[in-house]
């Protein structure tokens, strides 16, 4: 089964994020009205795994090895299964599956 | 003799310099090794150079952590072998966590390519025997130099004597205007908890001679000369 995480990685709200005050000057500059900017990336990932749990499982144990610095950083993750239209197609190409 | 091993990753930039650095100190003997063919037995110290491996994506140092030479400085790292990480060799031993803390951008968001002034804090490590209280005049060049760390493991280097250089001022004086990156109490380099794994974000092998501008540099890395494998990190700390 193919799924999608989502891992939304972000500095702790205690670690500055100079990225983010440059953008908040920016954004002040144009003049917005903006009180805070904080800044993050997102990475997705598609991969396959048996079941939901298993993918839950797989992508916290990417955001803990890799994609996230637990000293500086937290992150989230949302999982999905691949769109069903794209799975359908797919299994259309591939009837032996 | 000394035996030291430099570790090239792809993107590392500084081994050439680390290696000619070496070649100045007497009784030492340096090798430059790709990380993937890494192997320190045999080698009483290693290096970690600056540069950009795997161009910093992700975050700086965090794919070189994955490979097969870190997996090889963990090991001599925990036999009490000496490394020394520069720049993104300090953000590889981050990223590795064989050092506390993390590098995060530059407060200013500048590339920072300068001179600055450095107060040895500690002696207790196989790069700094004698230097407690110097001053030292080193190069930086890095985006990503400011130095963090939790309150508690902020508090814990501090009390337990494992931060080695601070930026100060000409006078010695740890002071804002010194600090070029926004690193935490001016921290520019730290140590593990045995005192033979030492980080720093300035570059001490490029200011080895009068040429380069400086000496400050061979006056660190000439340490290695009494570096030898096995000597219990007890005898740094």
């Amino acid at each position: 089964m193919r799924f999608v995480a989502r891992v939304l990685v972000r500095p702790k709200a205690e670690v500055r994020d100079p990225q983010g005050e440059a953008v908040f000057a920016a954004l002040r500059s144009l003049g917005h009205d903006v009180s805070e900017v904080r800044t993050g990336k997102e990475i997705v990932v598609t991969f396959d795994a048996r079941d939901d749990a298993a993918a839950r499982e797989a992508a916290g144990r990417m955001g803990d090895q890799l994609l996230a610095n637990p000293v500086i950083e937290s992150y989230a993750v949302e999982v999905e299964r691949e769109a069903a239209t794209e799975v359908a197609e797919e299994r259309a190409l591939r009837p032996e599956a | 003799m000394t035996r030291v091993a430099i570790l090239r990753y792809p993107g590392t930039w500084s081994e050439r310099d680390f290696a000619h650095a070496l070649s100045l100190v007497d009784g030492v003997e340096a090798e430059i090794q790709w990380h993937e063919d890494a192997n320190l037995r045999g080698f009483d110290a290693a290096i970690v150079p600056g540069g950009f491996s795997y161009g910093d994506y992700l975050r700086a140092g965090a794919i070189a952590k994955l490979s097969p030479g870190t997996k090889e400085l963990r090991r001599f790292a925990s036999e009490g072998g000496a490394i020394l990480g520069s720049c993104n060799g300090f953000q590889i031993l981050c990223e590795a966590g064989l050092l506390p803390g993390a590098l995060i951008r530059n407060a200013d968001l500048a590339y920072r390519s300068d001179w600055v002034r450095i107060r040895v804090e500690t002696a207790e490590t196989p790069f700094t025997i004698g230097l407690r209280g110097a001053v030292l005049r080193m190069p930086i060049g890095n985006g990503e130099g400011c130095w963090v760390a939790d309150p508690e493991t902020h508090a814990r280097v501090e009390a337990d004597g494992q931060v080695v250089v601070r930026y100060v001022d000409e006078r010695g004086v740890v002071t804002a205007d010194a600090n070029p990156n926004g690193s935490l109490a001016n921290i520019a380099g730290v140590t593990n908890e045995t005192g033979n794994v030492v980080g720093l974000m300035p570059h001490p092998e490029r200011c080895v001679e009068a040429l380069l501008g400086g000496t400050d540099g061979y006056r660190m890395l000439a340490n290695l000369a009494g570096a030898r494998h096995g000597t219990a990190p007890a005898l740094y700390r």
